[in-house]
């Protein structure tokens, strides 16, 4: 049971983590990085709970499939900074 | 001002649900009758060795169609708005691939993500997983050489075909034991051994149909995203 309580303290701090870091990042991809890092440790309490199909389901959709749709739309509204810009001629990169 | 109520009306209904969860029933002690038993009857009727398939595709069947069509709902609105993509073609092809270690990921990762969602949606009904997990897994494999080569993209008539045909066998089934047993969606063929891999009926056949629309459906939205955002 210890090995079972220590994983959980390790996801526990890691969610928690991952939950602040997704307010509090001014970088969207980053802050849709840190939500998908969010639903891998909720997965992982549903696997210690014993519930390994919603576990499944929360690995996919969570940390998969909403981490790359949030960065998509981010993508999208123009609001993806990356580091080295290119071209200055882009519409997207004036905002924000 | 307005907000600053509507706050506190959060706040004030969510210490009521938490108050009412945790003093109207203890904890780890459910009263629930109906699970225990489903628990006990499913693996000899239904004959699947998993028994939340059992419950999602024999109990509750109808409700599984119900979310199959408020997918395919949120699916055709997202093409209905994102689905502009006839004048840019140019734009498309015009598109950089991404870089080495994306594509080289991309091209290892493809068959493996295939496996795998194939095989949680064939195993759905004898070990954790099933139509929705795999159909998510699978759309995955179909998003990722897109984002590694942008100007190859996969059709999106040929993905609407899938997910028509996939919802068709669904509902096809259905009828089928409609007509054949006097209700909507019962399991067919039998149950079989449980625990091999054509036992349980139609529910094999039903979740594949599930995975293979779920996947192409997911594949199509997230492909509607990547595309045309330097456009317009």
């Amino acid at each position: 049971m210890a090995w079972t309580d220590l994983i959980v303290l390790i996801m526990v701090v890691l969610v928690l983590i991952g939950a602040g870091a997704a307010l509090f990042l001014k970088n969207l991809l980053a802050a849709a990085v840190a939500t998908a890092l969010v639903s891998l440790g909720v997965s992982v309490f549903f696997v210690i709970l014993r519930a390994p199909d919603v576990a499944l389901t929360e690995a996919a959709v969570g940390a998969g499939l909403s981490g790359l749709l949030l960065a998509l739309a981010a993508k999208r509204l123009g609001l993806w900074r990356i580091e080295i810009q290119q071209d200055s001629e882009d519409a997207g990169d004036s905002s924000c | 001002m307005l907000t600053r109520y509507g706050a506190l009306l959060f706040a004030a209904g969510f210490a009521f649900l938490l108050f009412v969860l945790f003093t109207s029933q203890p904890l780890g002690a459910p009263t629930m009758l109906a699970g225990q038993a489903v628990l006990n009857e499913a693996a000899g009727t239904v004959g699947a060795a998993n028994i939340v398939t059992a419950v999602v595709l024999a109990y509750r069947g109808i409700d599984t169609l119900g979310e199959l069509s408020i997918l395919f709902a949120a699916a055709t609105a997202v093409g209905l708005v994102l689905g502009r993509s006839h004048g840019t073609d140019a734009a498309a092809t015009a598109r950089e691939p991404g870089g080495f270690i994306l594509r080289a990921g991309a091209d290892l990762l493809f068959p493996l993500l295939l496996v795998v969602g194939f095989y949680i949606i064939v195993h759905g009904h004898l070990t954790p997983g099933g139509g929705f997990q795999g159909g998510v897994v699978l759309a995955a494999a179909f998003v990722l050489p897109v984002l590694a080569r942008p100007s190859e993209t996969i059709s999106h008539s040929a993905m609407a075909w899938v997910e028509g045909l996939a919802g068709g066998v669904f509902i096809v089934t259905g009828l089928l034991a409609l007509a054949v047993d006097r209700a909507f969606l019962t399991p067919l063929l039998g149950t079989g051994q449980l625990g091999t891999l054509l036992s349980a009926g139609t529910l094999p056949l039903l979740y594949l149909a599930v995975g293979l629309k779920v996947g192409a459906e997911l594949a199509n939205l997230l492909l509607r995203m990547t595309e045309e955002e330097s456009g317009t």
